[in-house]
């Protein structure tokens, strides 16, 4: 007979590489993971594999000539971008948009809410396994969406369409019905897509629980948008710091209880529903009149700062404005909704395993073109 | 509606706890000496009837004489917000205090703040660069990067 000897196996931490990962995924983002087996003990985020210096490049533009620059920060919402810079521009330049233009804003806002929600969803159920069809149906709607803006303006992805003081062009004739018609379409496909989903097994088990972000972190953070909704912090700004015509819309702020992958899932679904209620009211309000206010090409603004918000797709962005009455921003700062959203992954994902770390992340809705500007 | 706080609103509230620490009352904003920045930032996060609890943003701004820091908090339960700012006059190793301590959204504004103008945060718990690598030559913000 043998006796039991005690074997003492020396552990130690692994450390993982994970990216850079490709720009089509969630962007070249990288981050070192230190894991006990399977199990995620830390985490370093490392940014700037796609930083254009794009607030120092803003600093020899006119303001008008950075609403292209604009485009190029979050990449799946452009419009969002423009409107926040143009929002911010007029704040400091004292400018008044006319009211046709306020309500094409708001149409445009809300579409660019719905196409990047479908892509934050669609690539969400992709990282928690499962694989393409959820995310190609989103994607699917997504591209009509799409094809409305290039309608609109010519552009589908990057669409450089708001201008300081209004909307580069008017509304073409066949806008409003085409866009009319595909409401309730969306509506519908919303509905079965949410019926899919509701029992699914997959879904349920990787993100039921998953990545709990506590309303005290995320408050603490700096965390705005939808994850901050999610973790129950009832805060949107187009409802406490209203910007162009939001004051006149009916709509509801979803929110969830748990701050849980699957709560930052259900906010975003409800939150396309409330865009199509909104874009509802705005397609039977839109009034007549000028689109875009008389302003130059080249403004200059009178010296001092501003700082313009929305809500954005993601949260909350900014833009913090100087101006020394010459042409172009003396400063520009970028109040980038991606880059402190992510501030709190490290908490979130501490403790679980390195398949929900992929889950976790993807249910943060970042796009790097944003966190590294 | 977010109601920002005027100068003068601000300093009404600063003025019986921090006598020293305001230097100017701006427009919207209020000029706070750096030493006693993590102070007043502390009061106005946690005292009763203020609760700026969300941190907006932190910038800075480079005027040549002397960098401005810049930060907007907002009290998500008043719906009101304020502008501090503060400065340093020296363009050789600029410094300030961290407030990384007191809101954790600070901690990678402040790395973004230090890697592109050159501003550190004393007290900062990880203080390197964000987006630039090791060993990048200057702070490209700075106005006098590159000429």
């Amino acid at each position: 007979m043998t006796t039991t000897q005690e074997i003492s196996l020396q552990t130690e931490p692994f450390v993982l590489n994970m990216g850079p990962l490709h720009p089509s995924t969630h962007g070249v983002y990288r981050m070192r993971v230190t894991l006990d087996g399977e199990v995620v003990l830390d985490i370093e985020p490392m940014f700037g594999y796609l930083h254009r210096g794009i607030e120092k490049l803003m600093e020899e533009r006119t303001y008008t000539g950075s609403i292209p620059l604009t485009d190029r920060l979050d990449y799946a919402s452009a419009m969002g971008n423009n409107l926040a810079y143009c929002v911010a521009v007029e704040k400091l330049a004292k400018i008044r948009v006319p009211e046709r233009g306020e309500y094409i804003r708001v149409i445009t806002a809300e579409m660019i809410r719905i196409a990047n929600h479908c892509l934050a969803v669609g690539s969400m159920l992709n990282d928690a396994g499962a694989l393409g069809t959820p995310f190609f149906y989103l994607w699917n709607e997504r591209e009509k969406l799409y094809d409305l803006f290039e309608m609109l303006c010519g552009q589908r992805v990057l669409h450089n369409y708001i201008r300081i003081g209004g909307v580069s062009q008017d509304l073409p004739d066949e806008f409003l019905p085409a866009l009319e018609k595909f409401v309730p379409q969306l509506h519908k496909f919303i509905n079965e897509f949410e019926f899919f989903l509701k029992q699914n097994e997959i879904l349920i088990a990787r993100a039921q629980g998953v990545g709990v972000l506590s309303k005290d972190v995320a408050l603490n953070c700096g965390i705005s948008g939808p994850l901050a909704r999610a973790s129950g912090i009832k805060r949107d700004l187009r409802r406490d710091d209203p910007y162009s015509v939001y004051d006149r819309f009916e709509f509801d702020i979803p929110t969830g209880e748990n701050g849980d992958c699957y709560d930052r899932y259900r906010v975003r679904m409800e939150e396309m529903k409330q865009s199509l209620h909104i874009i509802d009211q705005a397609i039977k309000k839109v009034p007549g009149g000028p689109f875009r206010a008389k302003v130059p090409q080249i403004i200059r603004p009178p010296a001092g700062e501003a700082y313009g918000h929305i809500e954005g797709p993601k949260g909350e962005l900014g833009f913090y404005l100087v101006s020394d009455n010459s042409i172009a921003p003396y400063r520009c700062h970028i109040r980038s909704t991606s880059f402190i959203n992510l501030t709190a992954l490290r908490q979130m994902v501490k403790g679980w395993k390195v398949a929900d770390l992929i889950v976790i992340f993807g249910s943060i809705d970042i796009t790097m073109g944003e966190v590294d500007r | 509606m977010t109601t920002a706080l005027s100068a003068k609103e601000i300093v009404s509230k600063l003025s019986a706890k921090f006598p020293e620490a305001v230097k100017e009352a701006g427009a919207d904003s209020v000029l706070v000496k750096s030493a006693s920045l993590p102070a007043v930032a502390e009061y106005l996060k946690t005292a009763d009837g203020l609760k700026f609890d969300y941190i907006n943003y932190i910038t800075a701004v480079d005027y040549y004489d002397y960098f401005e820091v810049v930060y907007m908090m907002t009290s998500t339960e008043y719906n009101r917000s304020v502008t501090l700012k503060t400065r340093c006059e020296t363009r050789n190793r600029p410094s300030v205090p961290s407030l990384a301590g007191i809101y954790q959204g600070a901690d990678w504004q402040e790395r973004e703040v230090y890697d592109l103008m050159g501003v550190t945060f004393k007290g900062h718990p990880n203080m390197k660069r964000v987006f630039l690598w090791e060993g990048f030559d200057g702070h490209p913000l700075r106005k006098d990067w590159n000429k």
